[in-house]
């Protein structure tokens, strides 16, 4: 682990994926509050995947599968696009991706705030339990699929299929809607919708309007196993 | 007017039970939704017999002479494989299907036999992480109550495609078993019907597959194995899949493997039986060459110590058994235990509308015996400590009479059990065992056997 000033930097064109995050895991205590790069990540799938520490980590270029896993209280940057899964049940802390991000972003994320700055592929937020993810472009088709809590925010448009199967989670779109899935239904926005908008374009640091937006919901009817419902079983 | 006399021809076709299915279908609109596993009657492992020592080879003294049952598993990658002292592990059975007692005791149990447990749809409770020494964590398509702390307090992590009950499908959790506890670990409302996703949500085929296993030791710093648990089905091609992507030990899973709730319609109706999924599996593995490398866990329908035996001379390294558990614990026996004494549950079976021995209703959440519910009075009839004895000693009465057999044919290693010891008491044994047929030297479908 090198270190430049006040930053440490880790390299993934000297040092194999392995030695990168195990780095980054087993040093957890004395990394706390520092901000590290990570150099040359030239689409590594698993990039800071597991990482349990409130440091700030910019990755600089594009990242595979599952960067930012599972992670705990860190505020990674990816300056570049992410593949599939990006911080995939991730707890907590913030990530931010620059770029595009490919399908299932966060999916199964607990926690924290997920910031896509372009557009996200098909299943974002798909069987989201409790973060919020703000995209700001679109997101593809069957976003929020199952997803259980949590808010998904979507600037641009959605794909069809949005918010199918939907538990307690709440979507919201600005844009075009190309169709919802089933049990999904739009929604009047309340109080504290326009509220839980603005807390997170702000966070995202995006300056559109909350009223802009349309709130997708689940209509409940499938909570329930029975018959009459529409064969959706 | 004279009657006729009374004709009761069944029709083959349209029986009593097939007759009861229509009507009821017809009553209700809704398809049948049970626990356990297949009822039909299948081509099983009791189909092998052993062909134990005699002048040709030379038997090991009874319950005298050594016969070593320790096993290893996942120890060509992960730094700390799993270390077990008999070849027969605990599969995974969600807390929200289970009570916390029964884990509890499910743990206790296999702590002190020295083998290990696995958690199931819904994450790890306290409860069988703290009983448990050796804990196998699931991996499944809902990502129920996963998170990466219990990931890191792992075993093992076992990643779930399947389920010989229901492969292709996901489970059912139905309302009355979404207690505040069990909802709150699967973030969903108290009382609905849970369902559980049929695949996974952040990889969609092999090749992702591997990628995502790759995630798993990144986070776990390659420390411990990586399972795949599989549905029997197209066994070879998804075995080395399986092994294609990753996985240090594959469990497959046959279909007499139980549930705690699925569509009947899948549990009698898809997979393959274990009997030559067991065979397929290890033929995958052969033909891969990582016999060495990976090792393969069976399950579905292992109920006795013979069962565990003929499993492992057709190629499994350890077994994994579920409803045998769950029945060593008290399920469809007639009475649970209160502080020693007896109670009659026979009243509550009744009100099910079933007697012990028949009963399959761990989708109501009204188990008369306390294991397959949530409900707080319920679930105090099984005392863990009560459990973990019964549990212990069914495991241990397994152990004695697998190396009872090995020893009978002159093993003083479970796991040098061999084909070569069995032969089949049905042709269509013979040829998904790919053992002779008894008294003849004839596989069917064998080449040159015709």
């Amino acid at each position: 682990m090198a270190s430049v000033g006040e930053e440490i930097i880790l390299d993934l064109q000297k040092q194999s994926l392995r030695e990168v995050n195990r780095s980054l895991h087993e040093n957890s205590p004395s990394l706390a509050g520092q901000s590290i790069q990570i150099l040359h990540p030239a689409g590594h799938h698993s990039v800071a995947a597991g990482v349990n520490v409130a440091a700030h980590i910019e990755v600089q270029g594009h990242v595979g599968y599952y960067a930012a896993g599972m992670t705990r209280q860190a505020t990674i940057t990816i300056d570049g696009n992410a593949g599939c899964g990006l911080a995939e049940n991730m707890m907590s802390g913030q990530v931010r991706v620059k770029g595009n991000a490919s399908t299932c972003a966060g999916a199964t994320a607990h926690g924290g705030l997920l910031i896509i700055e372009g557009n996200a592929a098909s299943r974002c937020g798909i069987s989201l339990k409790g973060a919020d993810i703000v995209v700001g472009g679109s997101v593809g088709h069957m976003s929020g699929f199952m997803a259980q809590a949590g808010r998904l925010v979507v600037c641009g448009d959605a794909g069809h299929g949005l918010g199918d199967s939907l538990y307690e989670a709440v979507i919201y779109v600005r844009g075009e809607l190309y169709g919802l899935g089933a049990d999904a239904q739009q929604q009047d926005m309340t109080d504290e919708d326009v509220a839980q908008l603005e807390r997170l374009l702000a966070a995202a640091e995006f300056s559109h309007k909350p009223q802009e937006f349309k709130r997708i919901g689940s209509a409940r009817t499938l909570y329930h196993w029975n018959p009459d419902a529409d064969l959706e079983y | 007017m004279s009657h006729r006399p009374l004709n009761l021809e069944e029709s083959a076709s349209y029986n009593r039970h097939v007759i009861e299915y229509i009507h009821l279908a017809a009553e209700r609109g809704v398809y049948d939704i049970r626990g356990l596993g297949a009822k039909r009657q299948l081509p099983t492992l009791d189909d092998l017999v052993f062909l134990t020592a005699s002048a040709s080879r030379y038997p090991l003294e009874g319950y005298r002479e050594k016969c070593e049952t320790k096993t290893v598993l996942g120890h060509h990658r992960a730094e700390r494989p799993v270390e077990l002292e008999i070849p027969i592990t605990i599969a995974g059975m969600s807390f929200g299907s289970l009570s916390a007692n029964t884990k509890e005791a499910i743990g206790r149990a296999a702590t002190e036999i020295g083998t290990s447990t696995t958690t199931g749809d819904g994450g790890m409770t306290p409860e069988e992480r703290e009983s448990s020494k050796t804990l196998v964590y699931q991996c499944l398509p809902s990502r129920y109550g996963f998170n990466p702390e219990d990931v890191l307090k792992a075993d093992a992590i076992e990643v779930v495609l399947g389920q010989g009950a229901k492969p292709g499908g996901g489970g059912m959790l139905l309302g009355q078993k979404i207690s505040p506890r069990v909802a709150g670990m699967r973030t969903l409302p108290e009382g609905i019907d849970q369902r559980s996703a049929c695949r996974h949500p952040d990889w969609t085929g092999p090749d992702d597959l591997v990628i995502k296993i790759e995630e798993l030791r990144e986070i776990t710093d390659w420390q411990i194995p990586i399972y795949v648990k599989l549905g029997a089905t197209r066994v070879k091609d998804d075995v080395k899949l399986a092994v294609k992507a990753g996985a240090d030990v594959v469990v497959m899973d046959g279909m007499q493997g139980g549930t705690a709730a699925t569509q009947q319609v899948f549990i009698e109706h898809s997979g393959i039986p274990t009997l030559p999924a067991i065979r397929l599996a290890r033929e995958a593995l052969e033909e891969m060459r990582v016999s060495e490398q990976v090792q393969l866990i069976v399950s579905g329908g292992i109920r006795t110590g013979a069962d565990v035996a003929k499993a492992l001379a057709l190629g499994a390294d350890a077994v994994s058994i579920g409803q045998g558990v769950l029945m060593a614990l008290g399920c469809n026996g007639s009475h649970w235990a209160d502080n020693g004494e007896l109670v009659d549950a026979t009243a509550e079976y009744a009100q099910l509308g079933v007697q012990p021995g028949y009963c399959h209703h761990c989708q109501s959440g009204l188990c008369p015996v306390g294991i397959t519910t949530q409900d707080e009075q319920l679930e105090k009839r099984l005392d863990p400590a009560w459990g973990a004895r019964r549990l212990k000693n069914y495991l241990q009465v397994m152990n004695m009479e697998l190396t009872t057999l090995a020893r009978a044919c002159g093993k003083s290693n479970v796991h040098h059990l061999e084909p070569e010891d069995l032969v089949a008491l049905t042709v269509e044994a013979a040829a998904m065992a790919k053992v002779p047929l008894a008294g003849t030297d004839w596989i069917p479908g064998e080449r040159g056997h015709g």
